[in-house]
């Protein structure tokens, strides 16, 4: 009973259903009939026989999912409706990938003769694949060798086995793995063990990223990542591990050209970078019927021409930011350290154990243990605490200085934002602008006390959750932060985006924020005086306690004076939060619908949160506690006639 | 039974009146404890907190509620799915107490039960006053939730893909769910409660609605 649109099955959230070409061809291989929009392939649970539509009687979700199964086997089946009404989300599929045993339709560019060359990836991939491996086997080899039981030939052959198996691996990957740019399609196909047939629409490429570890670099390579969009499916990518940097860079200026007469359609950034802003959303209909034309005509390139289509000149682009070496100041204020320390030791750790060494059986941590064991223990803590800071301190500005190392944001002739930094691995990033839904300016505590900020952006494709996805700019000065965010969105001011001046909420949120920070700390002390006499030996724990309150207080008072909203011409403005102060500037066309809610507790002090609803980033942003009247206002003015209103 | 909705040009509209469609605002303003008068919020502490010179006078008039009711047969599937919970809920408890013997396991019964028999009593007939929704060439506006309420709304142009599903016990009542799902990863709209029928047609209708709206509703 399900009733996609046409196409839609195999577009993941976020993504252009392009099965809607305005001449009903879905292009993937689906008979369009499938869906017809007729509603006769519906299922709808009719009278008649309620229960007998689709091959799982039994689980009452019938329906188009189970005639799309079949077309799409992307572990889609036809869910059962109680599966489906806890989370209710479509299972997410590939953008545009064409699955493994799905035929491409004979209209389908790819596969028809005027798809590219199939290339290979470069032969030096098959010195750095052991190169990246070896890492991993040193402690392997070595325990093979030096705690062996075998006798000396054996013992060798044991360890060079390892050295052998993953060497053919390397090499079976560079003999089977097979790319190509075609006129609609970027394909790849490989694998000996592991068999892949990738295949994403170009007109659905958001992003396309380089990435070049040491070892890759050693041997001037780079590992190519198209994305669509997806955020975080595996399917919506197609990673090329490796190529040459200039075909890297050949695939990134191919791929995400949107200039006019390039086969692939969408937005178009030529010229003037401010149209891009307009071509989110649906406008994008008329381009694609535009170019559809000349998708046949510029699609079209000899075989034996692997560029297949013009790849648009190579330029510099303009500079919109590049690291000030005066911002290592913040790195020591990041978490980064902890995380990059913790994750040496743990490795180191694991190495150690692996080469069978006991790390507590040194003499010098025993050494070690029996000095702490004679100070009191408060000294012992304080230096465990101060040598733990030391190191993370160390560790972030390592962690700051190696990812951000000749960091460079740039603005592409073709619109796009690139972004590229990295000491020992290097990366690009390129945002497509037409994917750009806005941008966030985030303080962390720590940052915020020494003034530093950290920029993002809000896109569809990108994870605003993972670590450095989206990141425009590493830990910077605020102004800088608000400066590159609005060059990100094409703003000439800052206070038209990030930096606007904001409406503060109302009273009623002041006391909410209160109740709700003083109230568990109350609690909270209470049950530790209760306990008080249970556990002796913590008669300072009491208090200790009392300062709970009023340091949640001032949490809750922060926390109020951060919240605030504006709604600027362009964009919708949302600031909020304390340990990480917050500031959105979410694009009024990129909020595909709102969500007001109201808690028993909000009714009371007679406010609502709004939820601007986005296709980017988060998924959605919170106005907190604003009254209703305001909520219905901002909705009303960024959607005017959606609400309906008496 | 609700009647048959029929697409007029831009709403639902009920055709048998067998069970009385709410109007636009009427009724409910009134009808629900707690939440009496919350249209009639403008003003509400707005003086206290303009600044920046931004003006807050509020220029859109209120919100009305989602025109539609859910079907009259949706309390009797939340009682069941209620009560199904709360016996779960007992059961884990019972068979505990069987195992270990504690006494104060006793006490949790009594109170599960107790807490447990007012939620499925109170809880369908409350949430049956306040599940609303609406659906016209514009958008799809749904109401939900008893305690905590939660407005949704979704440009038609916003929206991927519309799904209709039945769990076993929703079909033991002929209802059904329609679930509207936006690029958003914050969630469907979902319209629990409807006719099998009805939710099959607004399904369709939905359907035929969205496809005139291509683009990548993101």
């Amino acid at each position: 009973m399900s009733d996609p649109r046409p196409g839609a099955p195999e577009v993941p959230d976020g993504l252009v259903p392009d099965g809607l070409a305005p001449d009903g061809t879905a292009p993937d291989g689906l008979a369009p009939d499938g869906l017809a929009p007729d509603g006769s392939t519906h299922n709808g649970p009719s009278p008649d026989h309620p229960a007998h539509d689709g091959p799982f009687p039994d689980e009452g979700a019938a329906s188009t999912a189970a005639s799309t199964a079949e077309a799409a086997p992307h572990g889609r089946r036809p869910r059962s409706a109680a599966e489906a009404a806890p989370h209710g989300r479509r299972p997410r599929s590939a953008a545009g990938v064409a699955p493994e045993g799905v035929a491409p339709g004979p209209g389908l560019e790819g596969g028809g003769p005027e798809g590219g060359a199939w290339l290979r990836l470069d032969p030096r991939v098959l010195a750095v694949f052991p190169l990246r491996q070896a890492g991993a086997l040193i402690p392997l080899v070595a325990v093979l060798l030096i705690s062996g039981q075998g006798q000396g030939a054996w013992q060798l052959l044991g360890a060079l086995i390892p050295v052998a198996v993953v060497l053919a691996v390397g090499v079976s990957k560079w003999a089977t793995v097979r790319y190509r740019v075609g006129g609609e399609r970027v394909e790849l196909r490989g694998g000996l063990l592991h068999r892949e047939q990738r295949s994403l629409r170009r007109d659905r490429v958001r992003t396309v990223d380089l990435r070049a570890n040491p070892a890759h670099r050693l041997f001037g390579l780079t590992v190519v990542e198209i994305g669509t969009g997806t955020s975080s499916t595996k399917e919506g990518r197609l990673s090329l591990d490796a190529v040459t940097v200039a075909e890297g860079e050949r695939l990134r200026r191919l791929l995400l050209d949107r200039s006019p007469g390039t086969p692939h359609t969408g937005t178009s950034h030529t010229g003037t970078p401010h149209t891009g802003t307009s071509h989110t959303g649906t406008p994008d209909t008329g381009a694609r019927e535009a170019s559809a034309p000349e998708a046949g005509a510029g699609a079209v390139g000899r075989p034996s021409d692997p560029g297949v289509t013009r790849v648009p000149p190579r330029d510099a682009g303009t500079e919109v930011a590049r690291l000030h070496a005066s911002w290592l100041r913040y790195a020591p204020l990041t978490a980064s350290g902890l995380v990059a320390v913790g994750a040496v030791v743990g490795t180191a750790f694991r190495v150690a154990n692996d080469a069978g060494v006991d790390v507590a059986s040194w003499a010098t941590v025993h050494a070690a243990g029996d000095e702490l064991d004679a100070v009191p223990l408060w000294v012992g803590v304080v230096a465990l605490v101060a040598s733990v800071l030391v190191v993370a301190g160390l560790g972030s500005v390592a962690v700051y200085v190696e990812g951000w190392w000749g960091y460079r944001l740039t603005r592409e002739s073709d619109g796009t934002l690139r972004l590229r930094r990295g000491l020992l691995t290097t990366r690009s990033l390129s945002v497509e602008q037409g994917r750009m839904r806005g941008a966030e300016v985030a303080e962390p505590l720590l940052l915020r006390l020494v003034g530093g900020a950290r920029c993002a952006a809000i896109t569809t494709g990108l994870d605003a959750k993972t670590s450095n996805r989206g990141a425009l700019l590493p830990p910077a000065p605020l102004a800088e932060a608000h400066r590159v965010a609005a060059a990100a969105l094409l703003l000439a001011d800052p206070a038209a985006g990030t930096d606007a001046p904001l409406v503060r909420h109302p009273p009623a949120a002041l006391r909410r924020r209160m109740t709700r920070a003083v109230a568990p700390a109350a609690v909270l002390t209470l049950a530790v005086w209760a306990l008080n006499d249970v556990l002796p030996g913590f008669g300072w724990s009491w208090p200790a306690a009392l300062l709970l309150p009023p340091a949640a207080a001032l949490l809750a008072a922060d926390r109020y004076r951060n919240l605030g909203h504006s709604l600027r011409a362009e964009y919708l403005v949302i600031s909020q939060g304390s340990l990480v102060r917050r500031r959105v500037a979410l694009q009024r066309r990129g909020i595909i619908g709102w969500r007001l809610r109201q808690s028993p507790f909000q009714r009371w002090a007679g406010v609502v949160t709004l939820d601007a609803v986005t296709a980017a980033g988060a998924g959605r942003y919170s106005v907190v506690d604003v009254p209703l009247a305001r909520a219905v206002e901002l909705v009303d003015q960024v959607n005017p006639g959606l609400l309906p209103t008496a | 039974m609700i009647g048959v909705s029929v697409l007029k040009r831009t709403r639902y509209v009920p055709l048998d009146t067998e069970t009385p469609i709410m109007g636009a605002g009427g009724r409910v303003d009134g009808a629900v404890g707690g939440w009496v008068g919350w249209a009639r919020w403008p003003g509400v502490g707005l003086a206290g907190w303009q600044s920046g010179g931004v003006d807050l006078t509020p220029t859109a008039p209120p919100l009305r509620p989602p025109e539609n009711r859910v079907d009259p047969r949706a309390p009797r599937w939340w009682t069941v799915r209620a009560v199904l919970a709360v016996a779960a809920a007992l059961a884990v408890q019972l068979v505990a107490l069987a195992g270990t013997g504690l006494g104060w396991l006793v006490g949790t019964l009594v109170v599960t039960a107790v807490v447990g028999a007012g939620y499925a009593v109170v809880m369908p007939r409350w949430r049956y006053r306040i599940h609303r929704w609406e659906a016209d060439e514009e958008a799809v506006y749904t109401l939900v939730g008893w305690l905590r309420l939660e407005w949704r709304v979704a440009p038609i142009s916003r929206i991927q893909t519309i799904d209709t599903a039945l769990t076993p016990l929703q079909r033991l009542f002929g209802l059904a769910t329609v679930t509207v799902t936006t690029a958003s990863s914050a969630g469907p709209l979902r319209i629990e409660g409807l006719d099998a029928d009805e939710a099959a047609r607004l399904a369709r209708r939905l359907t035929e609605i969205t496809q005139s709206h291509p683009g990548d509703a993101t």
